[in-house]
């Protein structure tokens, strides 16, 4: 189909940060309140606009979200498909469980293998859990992909791919030819939010749960024996707890300073 | 070479390198001898701050300029370093987005652990970092031969190392095939330079958000009288009042300072994330109810434009 694309978007479901998120004694992140990381909209928006821009789905556009992740990991997925995502595709095995960015990118490349010839692999800038930002490179890397990655801007243009890309004190503009893997960051859009006939239409559409057999992953890869990183503890911080609080009567910024000269901070 | 090499990662400098990549050396040299690893060409006056630092080996491209295409080519260049240097035990990058991607394309080369936003290290080489927007603090470890650590700036003191290294130039080729599948960086522009310290590696922040309106000008008087650097909320950088670089927060900056000064600023959990390991925060804002209060050290009800411009004066006059 001429320019049309073949989208995979990564999202994650993860704790939902407005709870006060536990690790257990096990020293695993506690999943029980868990919701698609808001930092996956930005990705899911962006592939929604490539898609639509080419005529969407009755154009040979396909969206598809991918997730790795436990049994309730679907309810990420649904919402993609709320908000547009064509089908859904959801990784799951109970191996996976513990898996760091090394055991994960393995997962999912070996996922987007199976999934046949991709356009574009988009994912968030971060997960709101793990927060390394490893996955999409060390993706590219396995995937033997050119990687367009923190983009605050995409454009596809024929088979290529063009991002721009904020450093500090310079902005670059990168560019690869497809297929690609793209991290995008939350300001490359505004992300649209499940409407009711989204709502209705992700009643229909497919997700299609692939285990680790399926994409030919051995148990011993991935989860915790397959991690290259081990966690030796995990210890609350202790809680910032507010200090004095004055309100100003016309000399608070005299105050400030005293305080900032009691703490030897000037 | 030794059996304990740790190759410390750094960005080619303009001229020499700043405080924050030389603590990258101090934090290598914590697990064995450090060998630097430099993406560009490096200066007479760069190599003996090298030396300095301790670095036995100065490796370098030779044959590409890396710094045309984005991570892919650095990480399989790196990976022939670590082959030629031999008994490498970690590798040390900056934890910048671009130290981090090359740190993750690396390991998969290497088949090594990665441990990002690494603030302290342990001679046997388990890395303290905190996760969950700085609410756990958790010690980790590669399980791999080679490590690769991504360190925070101000974890480490840049200090000297006590023997100079011979800081030996040692170029490295770039592999054919390298670029096969590189992304290639086709335009820059540099953006205005402001004079004041680095955000992330600054001793004092004072950031402001929605409640300046605008007007950043008491947050730039003040942190110039501090000798800081000025940050600010999202709200404030989408409203285009401040560079995004100065953004902190979840999708921004995290920063560690000694002080941290938050005005105009609600305190939502996404600006707390970047936040909330600073030593002392004070927290200046018109709303008593704003739960910035929750977590600052000293805080001030009151309005940001009478606030910090009389503190800002006062500092002044106790100098004068
Ligand atoms: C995915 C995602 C990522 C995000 N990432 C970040 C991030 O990295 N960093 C970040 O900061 N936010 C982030 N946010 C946004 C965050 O949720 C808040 O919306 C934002 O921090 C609010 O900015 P603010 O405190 O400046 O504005 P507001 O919440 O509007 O607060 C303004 C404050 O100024 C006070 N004020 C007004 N006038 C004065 C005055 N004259 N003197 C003193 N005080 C005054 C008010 O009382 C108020 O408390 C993110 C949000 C999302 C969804
Ligand atoms: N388990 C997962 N399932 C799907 N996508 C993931 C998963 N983990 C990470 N990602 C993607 O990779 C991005 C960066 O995550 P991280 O490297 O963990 O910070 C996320 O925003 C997601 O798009």
């Amino acid at each position: 189909m001429g320019d049309s694309l073949k989208i995979v978007v990564l999202v994650k479901h993860v704790p939902d940060a407005q709870f006060d998120r536990h690790i257990g004694a096990e020293r695993t992140l506690d999943r029980s309140e868990s919701i698609l990381s808001e930092l996956d909209e930005y990705p899911l928006e962006a592939a929604l606009q490539l898609s639509e821009a080419r005529g969407g789905e009755k154009a040979g556009n396909e969206v598809i979200a991918l997730t790795m992740g436990g049994p309730d990991a679907a309810n990420a997925l649904k919402k993609a498909l709320q908000i547009g995502a064509g089908s859904g595709v959801h990784l799951t095995d109970e191996a996976l469980a513990g898996s760091d960015a090394a055991a994960t990118s393995l997962a999912l490349a070996a996922a987007i293998r199976h999934l046949g010839d991709v356009d574009l692999v988009i994912a968030g800038m971060a997960s709101t859990d793990g927060e390394t930002s490893l996955v999409p490179a060390q993706l590219a890397e396995r995937l033997g992909l050119p990687q367009l990655t923190f983009a605050s801007s995409l454009e596809v243009d024929g088979r290529t791919a063009r991002i721009q890309r904020d450093g500090d004190g310079h902005s670059e503009t990168v560019e690869a030819a497809l297929p690609a893997v793209v991290s995008v960051t939350d300001q490359i859009n505004e992300p649209r939010y499940p409407n009711f006939k989204g709502i209705l239409a992700a009643k229909k559409k497919k997700i299609r749960t692939l285990s680790l057999a399926e994409i030919g992953v051995d148990a011993g890869q991935v989860g915790a024996a397959g991690s290259l990183t081990w966690v030796a503890s995990a210890e609350p911080r202790p809680a910032r707890t507010a200090g004095t609080v004055i309100t100003d009567e016309g000399d608070a910024g005299v105050k400030l300073v005293d305080f900032l000269a009691a703490q030897k901070l000037i | 070479m030794t059996a304990e090499t740790v190759l410390v990662v750094l960005d080619a400098p303009a001229e020499t390198f700043r405080k924050g990549q030389l603590e990258l050396l101090a934090a290598g040299r914590i697990l064995g001898s450090v060998s630097a690893a430099v993406t560009g060409p490096v200066s007479e006056a760069a190599r003996a701050q090298l030396a300095e630092h301790g670095a036995a080996a100065v490796y370098t491209p030779d044959g590409a300029d890396l710094g045309e295409y984005l991570v892919g080519p650095t990480a399989a260049w790196l990976a022939d370093v670590v082959a030629t240097a031999g008994g490498v035990r970690a590798v040390v990058l900056e934890n910048s987005p671009a130290g981090k991607e090359a740190a993750a394309r690396l390991a998969v080369r290497l088949g090594a652990g990665v441990i990002t936003d690494v603030v302290a290290i342990e001679a046997d080489g388990t890395a303290h970092k905190s996760v969950l927007a700085g609410s756990y603090e958790v010690r980790a470890r590669a399980t791999t031969g080679v490590a690769v650590l991504t360190v925070k700036p101000n974890s480490v003191e840049a200090t000297p190392a006590n023997a100079p290294g011979a800081a030996e130039a040692t170029p490295v080729r770039v592999p054919e095939g390298a670029f096969a599948t590189a992304a290639r960086v086709t335009g820059r522009t540099e953006k205005p330079v402001s004079g004041r310290p680095e955000l992330t590696e600054a001793r004092v922040v004072v950031a402001g958000g929605r409640g300046t309106d605008g007007d950043f000008g008491p947050i730039e008087e003040l942190a110039d009288a501090l000798g800081g650097a000025v940050g600010a909320s999202r709200a404030a950088a989408d409203a285009g009042w401040v560079s995004h670089d100065l953004q902190i927060g979840q999708t921004g900056k995290t920063v560690s300072p000694q002080l941290y000064i938050s005005a105009g600023i609600s305190g939502a959990i996404q600006q707390k994330a970047g936040m909330q390991t600073a030593k002392v925060i004070v927290a200046v804002n018109s709303d008593p109810e704003s739960p910035v209060f929750e977590i600052a050290d000293f805080g001030i009800v009151g309005d940001l434009f009478d606030v910090l411009p009389q503190a800002t004066a006062e500092i002044k006059r106790r100098r004068a």
